[in-house]
């Protein structure tokens, strides 16, 4: 959880990579940071069930609305409801010398840089 | 009701809309433990309920039959950070709910506390004892919080004694069941409540849950969650057919009536079937004098959660306006996860006006308040 | 005069005057048992058969009993249907013995087929499904090749398993197969309780729970992944009222957002795949006439919705605009069987 320019943000590292979704679900407004995470779990046929990608799978902790931490899209309804989401990368401390919204996340030289 | 209170008033949640108060009909409180109740219960009952815990009408000793979607169907958030459940500590509770969105009023309805149990002496201590546990554990503690009277609702002799117990006890603001009743609500068996209900002039709510011991269905049981979910509406329909077919209304032309987190979007379509039934059958229900829907009108308060989410939002408003803008009282689940935040399940395009109705002026006008 | 739409019948209900008309068409054990068993009939408690709502005064004979191909005949003149489905509710789903209930079940479905199909060519009918699934399959491929047969039929609360569980699925497989839809007709075989809460007073509890019973079953299809696996599968939906269905929408396509998971294969809004899947007869649409375009719109499915006379039941409720898709094409859609032309 990061407060970015005003705006509540939650980081995500994913095996390395780092993914930044708004703290808002766009349904009620749920805190996303207070989801639990969880893998994705489809089907092609009754009785069957397909899981993967374990942990990239947010769900909000009011209405339990699945979103994909990778592209911020709701997994019922990708193409209409979606969360905010913010490019986020891993920069060394002397990448971001003229980068103003970043947020440490170790005290090294590593930081997650979120572009909104 | 007093006017809301400052505090009330710079609520980071709360609704500017909320006028005339924001009043929340359906706030769940749980026992940290079940030995909360210890300090009313008798030894038979407390070693009863440590050896043989409640017998709720399914298999299960511990969790529902039909396994939530959550942890304890609760929003993931709604853990206090000192431990214990969910709406188990007062201090948590007034800080997530009650003071984030500037709640002047709210109406504990605690769940499987003890009704529906199948030992009806055992029930009726059970219920007692949480009826003086909100009164000490919950009220004593917020002025802003009312009780609910928990009742053995299969032992109506039991649960008619409960209500009049509490009548006259400004801190209750209605009698609760639940929609599962192991008879249809509206069997003369349950009279003995209604007419104790009438009779100290509090609501009767039913709130969607319990267990009825019947197929969840007609056509069997359901395999799925998202099915009993779906149940809990058509359980409520079962029931308010039984309250208006059975000539409750008849009998006990005072009785108010408040279904809580039964959805809502069913009733006018439920009120037009038994519309076209009653020419039709007339001569079986003679004692019905009135077309059901108007009964409906007059005696039947719906709350909002679990609000019915159209593609069309017009389509709500039609049928809110077909319920009765008056009969229509904001509820938020708190902690249930299908929890509902009033700023949003409250739309704005609702107008103003009818919002307001909806945060408290239609509940302030049913509970006098 | 004929209306110049000549419609299509979707729901009569020609009635089984008793046992003995069963009997040339029942194979000997079974008419043996009517005999040595003195069985008394089975109409069923969902349409007690003196009941005005279940034989509504018009269509009363002077003479008394229920009315017979005559009077169904003359009823036909009237509407000038060009075609009509029968719809039989003997209450043969309320026998417990699986093999008696089939045994009756195809003495049922032949006595249909000798005396009111083969007697006038504007009938059609639905095969009254047995209760188990193994014969409900072999009546289907028995009664299949004869194209006059445009639907099944099963009771909306007549199972004692709900309709999506997987033993069912072999029956919407042969069904799917002989594009022949399902039909859910109100009514109960009263193995559960007619509602969740026990057991009603008042045959008017029970009727009105019908629409609970609707809820039920489209919850059961849905949620247990039976459009996924049968995409063709088409349900029609008889005598259920209709304007519970967009509220039951609304509230199952909601709790799906939260508990997708729960059923994986339900990959798109609950309400799509139902819209697209089923057909609906409109007698009884329950709701006032003057809100009834409001309801229409909250349905939207103009192209589902079938008319119905019910003969020869009494319903009241809102009537439809009688324009050609309601009268005729969207049976003609919904029934692929009816498509190629009405001719036998």
């Amino acid at each position: 959880m990061a407060e970015v320019a005003g705006r509540r943000i939650v980081i995500f590292n994913l095996g390395g990579e780092f993914f930044a979704l708004a703290d808002r679900c766009p349904h009620q407004g749920g805190p996303l940071s207070a989801g639990p995470v969880m893998g994705e779990i489809r089907s092609d046929c009754p009785g069957q069930y397909r899981y993967h990608r374990p942990g990239e799978i947010l769900r909000c902790p009011w209405h339990a609305w699945e979103f994909d931490i990778r592209t911020g899209r709701s997994v019922c309804d990708p193409r209409r409801v979606k969360t905010g989401s913010y490019p986020a990368r891993l920069a060394s401390g002397a990448e971001l010398a003229l980068q103003a919204e970043t947020f440490p996340v170790r005290v090294e030289e590593s930081y997650v840089v979120v572009e909104i | 009701m007093n006017a809301p209170t400052p505090r009330a008033r710079l609520a980071p949640g709360r609704p500017a809309a909320a006028t005339l108060g924001l009043i929340d009909v359906d706030i769940h409180p749980r026992l940290a433990s079940w030995s909360d109740l210890h300090p009313w219960l008798s030894a038979e009952h407390r070693m009863r309920l440590a050896v043989y815990g409640t017998r709720p009408r399914h298999g299960y000793v511990k969790g529902p039959p039909y396994h939530k979607a959550q942890p304890l169907a609760c929003r993931r958030d709604a853990w206090p950070p000192g431990g214990g459940t969910p709406a188990s500590d007062p201090d948590f509770l007034r800080a997530q709910h009650l003071d984030h969105f500037g709640i002047d009023i709210g109406i504990l309805n605690p769940l499987s506390q003890g009704q529906g149990e199948r030992n009806n002496a055992f029930s009726a201590a059970l219920c007692h004892a949480t009826n003086e546990w909100q009164l000490a554990h919950w009220v004593a503690r917020d002025p802003r919080l009312r009780a609910s009277v928990t009742i053995p609702y299969e032992d109506p002799q039991a649960s008619a004694a409960e209500i009049r117990l509490r009548g006259g006890d400004a801190r209750f603001a209605h009698v609760l069941m639940m929609s599962r009743t192991a008879q249809p609500a509206g069997h003369p068996h349950y009279w003995p409540i209604y007419e104790a209900a009438a009779e100290v002039g509090l609501p009767v709510a039913f709130h969607a849950f319990g267990y009825s011991g019947h197929t969840m269905t007609n056509a069997g049981w359901p395999s799925y969650y998202i099915e009993e979910v779906s149940e809990h509406a058509t359980s409520c329909q079962n029931l308010l057919t039984s309250l208006i077919v059975e000539g409750v209304f008849v009998r006990f032309p005072s009785l108010r009536v408040v279904l809580i987190e039964c959805g809502f979007a069913w009733l006018p379509s439920l009120g037009w079937r038994l519309d076209a039934l009653w020419p039709t059958l007339r001569d079986e229900v003679p004692h019905l004098a009135e077309l059901p829907s108007e009964t409906i009108r007059r005696h039947v308060w719906v709350s909002t959660q679990p609000i019915e989410e159209p593609d069309r939002p017009e389509q709500l408003v039609e049928i809110m306006g077909w319920i009765g803008w008056d009969r229509i009282l904001y509820a938020s689940d708190y902690p249930h996860w299908d929890f509902d935040d009033p700023r949003f399940a409250i739309p704005a395009y609702l107008g103003e006006e009818r919002r307001a109705a909806i945060y408290g002026g239609n509940a302030r006008a049913l509970y006098g308040w | 005069m004929p209306p110049a739409i000549a419609p299509i019948d979707c729901d009569l209900h020609p009635m089984v005057p008793g046992l003995e008309a069963l009997r040339p068409y029942l194979e000997p054990v079974w008419a043996e048992a009517i005999d040595q068993r003195g069985l008394e009939g089975f109409e069923n408690q969902s349409f007690p058969p003196r009941a005005a709502r279940n034989l509504a005064p018009r269509f009363r004979p002077t003479g008394g009993g229920f009315p017979d191909l005559a009077a169904l005949q003359a009823f036909l003149d009237e509407t000038g249907a060009e075609c009509a489905i029968l719809n039989c509710l003997y209450g043969v789903q309320l026998i417990f013995n699986a093999d008696m209930n089939a045994g009756f079940t195809r003495a049922l479905n032949d006595w249909i087929r000798a005396e009111w199909l083969d007697r006038d060519p504007r009938l059609r009918a639905a095969i009254i499904l047995p209760n188990e699934p193994d014969h409900a399959v072999a009546e289907i491929e028995r009664l299949a090749p004869d194209r006059r047969f445009v639907q099944a039929l099963r009771l909306v609360a007549g199972n004692e398993v709900a309709h999506g569980r997987r033993l069912h699925w072999p029956v919407y497989e042969a069904l799917e197969r002989h594009d022949l839809p399902l039909c859910l007709h109100a009514g109960s075989a009263w193995r559960h309780p007619p509602t969740s809460v026990g057991w009603p007073s008042w045959v008017m509890e029970d009727v009105a729970a019908q629409a609970q019973a609707f809820q039920s079953a489209l919850a059961s299809l849905l949620t247990e992944g039976v459009f996924v696996r049968f995409p063709r599968l088409r349900v029609v939906l008889a005598e259920s009222g209709v304007s519970w269905l967009p509220p039951f929408l609304w509230r199952l396509s909601k709790t799906w957002k939260g508990v997708r998971f729960e059923i994986p294969w339900q990959s798109e809004l609950p309400s799509e795949t139902l819209r697209r899947h089923l057909w609906l007869t409109a007698a009884p649409f329950d709701a006032p006439q003057e809100l009834l375009p409001r309801v229409l719109a909250q349905l939207a499915m103009p192209d589902r919705l079938l008319w119905a006379s019910d003969w020869p039941h009494w319903n009241e409720g809102a009537q439809l605009p009688p324009d050609a898709k309601f009268l005729r094409d969207n049976a003609l859609a919904a029934y692929p069987r009816l498509a190629g032309g009405t001719a036998p």
